[in-house]
């Protein structure tokens, strides 16, 4: 087929802010053709080259590599030397709004501070740990086998667009974040690696993998295709495995449904709560009641239970891999 | 048209906190003249939690209530986007892998089952938009919901990972820009509403164990729609329902202002629509009150 170039009008709106000297954040707005061949990036060069000298973003390499183009189109975060325009165009329509990662951290522009970025990343260890032999005879092979096991996560190329997309790390400021879960992930799952303190980090309430949400936005915005959740659930399943899953409402959460499960097949709601939380359930119970009042809870003599009970607890009995 | 039929997926909730839903999903049904077999054996299908403890376990279990919609020769239906998304997750995986198909197989076999991989899975939302026709319920429509903004409100599980989910949905949903359930709030006569929280998370997952963070993100999504004029929010998933409906007084707290919306499930919205009556849809087990009908 033959190649055509076409052509569209495209009109932007442009984060604009200079911490030095502005007070709030502005938009500036441009009309542009765009070429069915550009991406993003072009766009940003273009705003910069033809219009006007002083609006700033980051690039490097020009071709996904150097993590450094990073920015929001319309709210989706974006490499930008990756994203072709027109299939922004397609998704969001001829009116784009191009924005820093975020915007509450940015120093001029698309540049922002991505400081809480790496200090996240830096806290997972994000090296081998292991005794090596100064002197090495040989090097320390690692066999295509083993290697898979990293599961592409060192592919990463630390852009940040996880890290700004998730909302966890949106409103907590302690979450360590996906891109900091994956690197994690590619270190717990080196053969080479000896850490006996990365696991137990990520493990933690607060900042750890239990705080992730499970909405998927990493997974969906990530370039390099690390889907940072999966890794993030293998960090939950790897802590249960090696027994370093401390007992609290997060881990009793995850091992309460297999109890659910082989009691009535379906959930035990309030069960499940009740084996989550221990004593602390006493917090629920104004909800609780709200809810009772509206019959959204039943009696114990009304919970529902599954069919074929005998079929789901001799698959509980014996597909169970993992221990608590 | 020959006459719809599913094998219906029910999850926990609809048989416990969101009796509404299941009440809701039988009454639109009944209206669309759509079948539904329960799938009365199903187990839970471990809500995004069992498989961070035991991934195996959960893939036996939900390739076991697979292999009943496949007795039944009949496509699932779920109704909560968790359930959604965990049946659609095991049957990728298990149709794109046939070592681990087999392994699950081995142990379903003790039971006497079979995972084939020949029953489709979608949710009811999807059911009633690609197969049913938003034009037939256009036109079914006896009591237009033309003086509501209606704010929509999609939940992760249906529109992320969106490479799993347009590989399930006939017609493929941006997970940036989603557009099923406000056709069907277009389909019903009312008025969608755009916000930016309509395709965010509500923070149900991390209720227990991060509750800040669960309390903020119900919160900037009541208050997006309340900011956007929106009457009421409507969405396919009990979770989020659970979330939006019951837990505004944290959220209120949490975000530093008083929000609240009625929220209802995409199935009471339909059935107010086609004419069901409040006591069929069960509109009064909302914790925020219904009281426009
Ligand atoms: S899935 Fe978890 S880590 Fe990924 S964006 Fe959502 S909350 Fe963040
Ligand atoms: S995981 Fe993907 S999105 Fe996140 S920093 Fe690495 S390359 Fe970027
Ligand atoms: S400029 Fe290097 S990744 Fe875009």
């Amino acid at each position: 087929m033959e190649h055509t170039i076409t052509t569209q009008k495209v009109k932007f709106k442009v984060f604009r802010f200079n911490a030095e000297e502005d007070y709030l954040p502005y938009y500036d707005d441009y009309e542009m053709e765009v070429t069915s061949e550009e991406v993003v990036l072009d766009i940003l060069n273009r705003i910069k080259w033809d219009h006007d000298g002083s609006f700033s973003y980051r690039r490097s390499c020009r071709h996904g590599i150097c993590g450094a183009c990073a920015i929001k189109v319309n709210g989706r975060s974006t490499l930008a030397c990756k994203e072709s325009m027109n299939d922004m165009v397609e998704l969001f329509g001829n009116e784009l709004v191009l924005e820093p990662l975020s915007k509450k951290r940015s120093v001029k522009d698309m540049i922002i501070d991505k400081s809480d970025f790496w200090e996240k990343h830096a806290a997972v260890q994000p090296y081998v740990v292991t005794d090596v032999d100064e002197a090495p005879e040989m090097e320390n092979l690692v066999s295509p086998e083993d290697a898979e096991a990293l599961d592409e996560a060192d592919l990463c190329i630390q852009c940040g667009a996880c890290h700004y997309a998730c909302p966890a790390v949106e409103v907590n400021d302690d979450f360590f974040g996906p891109a900091a879960f994956a690197a994690a992930y590619r270190f717990e799952a080196d053969v080479r690696d000896e850490s006996e303190t990365r696991l137990m980090d990520v493990n933690q309430m607060g900042q750890g993998v239990w705080d992730c949400v499970k909405c998927f936005e990493c997974r969906e915005v990530c370039p390099k295709e690390i889907d940072p959740i999966g890794k993030i659930t293998k960090l939950h399943q790897k802590l249960f495995q090696e027994g370093k899953a401390e007992s609290n409402v997060a881990t009793r959460h995850a091992v309460g449904f297999i109890h659910s499960i082989a009691k009535r097949g379906v959930l035990d709601e309030g069960g499940l709560v009740l084996y989550s939380e221990g004593p602390a359930i006493v917090k629920h119970m104004p909800v609780a009641f709200k809810m009772f009042t509206k019959g959204k809870i039943p009696m114990p003599w009304q919970l529902p239970k599954s069919d074929n009970m005998d079929e789901i607890k001799t698959l509980v009995k014996s597909s169970t891999t993992a221990k608590f | 048209m020959e006459k719809l039929r599913y094998a219906l997926f029910t999850g926990c909730t609809a048989k416990q906190s969101t009796p509404e839903q299941m009440m809701s999903t039988l009454a639109v049904a009944d209206k669309l003249g759509i079948e539904l077999v329960e799938l009365t054996e199903a187990s839970c299908c471990g809500a995004s939690h069992l498989q961070d403890y035991d991934e195996f376990l959960s893939l036996v279990l939900n390739a076991r209530n697979i292999a009943y919609a496949e007795k039944h020769g009949l496509t699932m239906v779920t109704i909560c986007n968790t359930c959604q998304l965990n049946t659609a997750m095991t049957k990728h995986k298990l149709d794109n892998d046939a070592d681990l198909k087999a392994k699950v197989n081995e142990k379903l076999a003790e039971v006497g089952l079979e995972y084939k991989g020949t029953s489709q899975i979608t949710h009811f939302l999807y059911a009633i938009i690609d197969d049913f026709g938003l034009d037939k319920i256009k036109e079914m429509v006896v009591t237009p919901l033309s003086q509501f903004n209606i704010a929509p409100f999609y939940g992760c599980h249906n529109i992320r990972p969106s490479e799993l989910q347009n590989e399930t949905h006939k017609s493929p949903e941006s997970a940036y820009r989603p557009t099923s359930l406000d056709d069907l709030i277009i389909a019903c006569g009312g008025q969608n509403v755009d916000y930016e929280e309509k395709n965010k998370c509500c923070g149900f997952h991390v209720e227990l164990q991060a509750p800040k963070t669960a309390a903020i993100l119900t919160g900037n999504a009541i208050a997006g729609a309340m900011d956007n004029d929106a009457d009421w929010m409507v969405t396919p998933c009990p979770l989020c329902h659970l979330k939006l409906d019951t837990q505004t007084h944290h959220a209120s707290e949490a975000i530093g202002r008083e929000v609240q919306l009625p929220v209802l499930h995409m199935q009471q919205m339909v059935g107010l629509a086609l004419g069901c009556t409040p006591a069929e849809l069960g509109l009064k087990h909302h914790v925020a009150k219904v009281d426009f009908v």
